[in-house]
């Protein structure tokens, strides 16, 4: 059979209909609610391609067209992350969880943790078994009404993710830390949901780690709902450090409640193909809003990040910020969708994308797109693709500062107000030296870890 | 120590410098004057290896180096500093990282140890102190922010830091007022040994109250036409530039 996208899809189908009891055996109930229609919408409209306008700057004909395993009957992969990832990070103390694959990794002893009380984390399939009334009101609410394959796909195959839950008023005083780890001898996808409620007045900081270990052909398609209650404040970073081998499809969708602080900051050091979709929905009043991201790209690789920012309600406030660092082949994508509701008076947003080839072969793509049905309200946008300024750089020489340092002086220096976005001071500080070390073109692979070292 | 020969050079096609000579030994100060467009700061960017300009004819020796061969950062590692007209600013790196990788490059250069961080410091805080600068300046990205007068005394206080063996002071004055003038050629004047040279391009014969020439050359047309003693200067702030050009128009 000719190896194709097209083809796959089939393969997908054929197999959701042949063993859809099987995957449903081996979830849990509340997530198993949507997955039929979540199939049907699959089916109808397949995995998307570059024609469609929002998946433009993303090519993914080839990774779809790879025959990959899948788990679903769940075998476990003998390992313990919790082992392999031996860490000692100075300063960053944080709550460590695993999601091996497309399975949440249980952790040894939850008492252990002294998370505080209420505060809820661990499997998303098991915590919807034991506690459904938790995620009954949440589950698939936001990934559920988007018109998108990938999205649906997901809905479909996910059976299990990572939850978190933080009850009224309670505040995570560490940040929580979530390693996302592909390991197989054959090429595989995985599928994963997760699942993160904060409710009025909580405070929360997760850190999303995605690796890939074996020198195999990796798919993550995961889909991530975070529902941020009245005056809550969640930061959501997120690093990836993959192998050329892996594509992924990462989903982010936040609902914002009046007063609501949200940060989220996506940061690409080193990957195969990444496709980020990211849409905050501001659905409350005095929101504050600040979405920002990173990618150092060479050789062949691929990001696109495909972010929206809805202003449903008034007086809310939000910030944009990209910035790209593109060498060798690497072809980068952005797109800044901004709708501000008609009665979203008041509204404050900006978008900023600023991109920097280094090579003539390296390719950008940004699209800012603005909808704005408002008519009292401040909004802007800018994108620019250019060069590192000659005339620095030859200040910079001229004090005896050789032009490969003074190059990477001014990469590092451009992708700074990004990593100043970060309110974890010991991560920040982390994530510097990893970006350092990339523009040196010093980063191995395992050593992306945040906390490894 | 600087030896210049018949240097031609042009910047997009024109040419600037019609066959410049120069010789500076150590332990001189030479003024470099002239009229607007003679090639004075052109002089400045040919030495310290800007590439917007090509060098067509001519040979540049420095300390018995081909200088025309070396790239910008060995020039100034060789011990060449240029203070620029207009400092350009660089958000996002720090004056300090941005020193101490100048001055350990420098080192390495000469074969020598990388400075501690504690060290590099002090040394820091003493070169401060020559330019009256505050550490208010020196915590932030380079130039950012900075007025005309700060831009200028960090020129200096860099030049400090670096300890080099001719210095070439382009236009150092423009844009200061009487203070900051006084605090910027008190700095090079201490900076002054038997070991070193400066080159100081100007416009005003003011500078040169602070800063005293051992010789004045005037640089128009791409030549320089006439070399004398510090009174050429006082000579040129009374008289002007036309008498000059009338002589050299006339040959």
């Amino acid at each position: 059979m000719l190896l194709n996208a097209k083809n796959m899809e089939q393969q997908y189908i054929d197999l959701y209909k042949q063993h859809h009891e099987s995957i449903k055996k081996h979830s849990a109930d509340v997530m198993n609610e949507t997955r039929d229609a979540s199939f049907a919408l699959f089916e109808e409209l397949r995995f998307p391609t570059a024609s469609l306008e929002n998946y433009k700057y993303s090519d993914l004909k080839e990774p779809l067209a790879v025959d990959y395993g899948l788990n679903i009957n769940r075998i476990p992969i003998p390992v313990n992350p919790y082992d392999v990832f031996k860490c000692d990070v100075p300063g960053i103390n944080s709550y460590l969880f695993f999601v091996v694959n497309d399975a949440f990794y249980p952790t040894n002893d939850p008492n252990a943790l002294k998370l505080p009380k209420g505060v809820i984390i661990g499997s998303v399939k098991e915590i919807a078994t034991s506690h459904p009334e938790l995620l009954k009101d949440y589950y698939g609410k936001l990934s559920t009404t988007k018109n998108d394959g990938l999205i649906a796909f997901n809905g479909a195959f996910a059976q299990d993710g990572f939850f978190m839950y933080v009850p009224k008023n309670v505040v995570l005083t560490k940040p929580v830390q979530l390693v996302n780890i592909m390991r197989s001898d054959v090429d595989f996808m995985a599928n994963s949901h997760n699942l993160i409620i904060l409710e009025e007045g909580s405070k929360a900081q997760l850190l999303v780690c995605d690796h890939t270990i074996d020198e195999v052909r990796f798919l993550s398609n995961r889909v991530t709902e975070v529902f941020v209650g009245e005056n809550a404040t969640y930061e959501h970073y997120k690093l990836e450090n993959t192998h050329t081998k892996t594509t992924n499809l990462s989903t982010l969708l936040i609902d914002q409640r009046a007063t609501s602080n949200v940060l989220a900051n996506v940061i690409t050091l080193h990957n195969g193909v990444t496709r980020n979709t990211i849409e905050i929905d501001l659905d409350g009043e005095h929101c504050e809003t600040q979405l920002c991201g990173m990618v150092i790209g060479d050789k062949n690789q691929q990001v696109d990040n495909f972010t929206s920012i809805i202003h449903n309600k008034p007086n809310c406030n939000s910030k944009e910020l990209f910035k790209y660092v593109l060498d060798g082949f690497a072809k980068g994508g952005f797109t800044g969708k901004l709708l501000v509701a008609k009665d979203a008076q008041k509204t404050s947003a900006f978008q900023t994308n600023r991109n920097i080839l280094l090579n003539k072969t390296a390719k950008m793509r940004t699209k800012p797109q603005l909808e704005i049905y408002a008519d009292d309200v401040k909004c802007s946008h800018g994108a620019t693709i250019g060069q590192l300024d000659e005339t620095a750089k030859f200040y910079m020489q001229s004090r005896g500062i050789s032009e490969s340092e003074a190059r990477l002086l001014l990469m590092f220096a451009f992708t700074n107000d990004v990593t100043e976005l970060i309110r974890i001071p010991a991560l920040q500080d982390r994530i510097r030296m990893l970006v350092e070390k990339r523009l040196r073109g010093e980063l191995s692979k395992c050593e992306g870890c945040v906390i490894c070292q | 120590m600087l030896e210049i020969k018949n240097l031609h050079a042009n910047i997009n096609g024109k040419e600037i410098l019609k066959g410049l000579d120069l010789t500076v030994r150590a332990g001189e100060i030479h003024a470099i004057m002239g009229p607007n467009g003679a090639g004075k700061s052109t002089l400045a960017s040919v030495l310290t290896g800007n590439q917007a300009f090509e060098v067509t004819h001519g040979d540049v020796t420095f300390n018995g180096k081909n200088l025309l061969e070396l790239s910008p950062e060995d020039r100034s590692r060789e011990g060449i500093f240029l203070s620029f007209q207009y400092p350009v600013e660089i958000p996002g790196v720090s004056m300090v990282n941005f020193m101490r990788t100048a001055v350990n490059e420098h080192r390495k250069y000469k074969n020598l140890e990388p400075l501690s961080a504690t060290d590099f410091l002090r040394i820091m805080r003493e070169k401060k102190e020559l330019v009256e600068m505050d550490n208010k300046l020196t915590n932030r990205s380079v130039n950012e922010g900075f007025s005309g007068g700060e831009k200028k005394r960090n020129e200096i206080f860099q030049m400090a830091m670096l300890d080099p063996r001719l210095s070439i002071l382009d236009e150092t004055d423009s844009g200061l007022d009487i203070d900051a003038l006084r605090i910027v050629a008190n700095g090079v004047n201490k900076l002054k040994t038997s070991e070193n040279a400066s080159i100081v391009i100007t416009h005003y014969q003011r500078l040169l109250d602070y800063i005293v020439p051992d010789f004045v050359h005037v640089l128009y047309n791409g030549r320089i036409v006439k070399s004398g003693g510090k009174e050429l200067a006082l000579e040129l702030e009374e008289r002007g530039y036309d008498w000059i050009k009338k002589e050299v128009d006339g040959e």
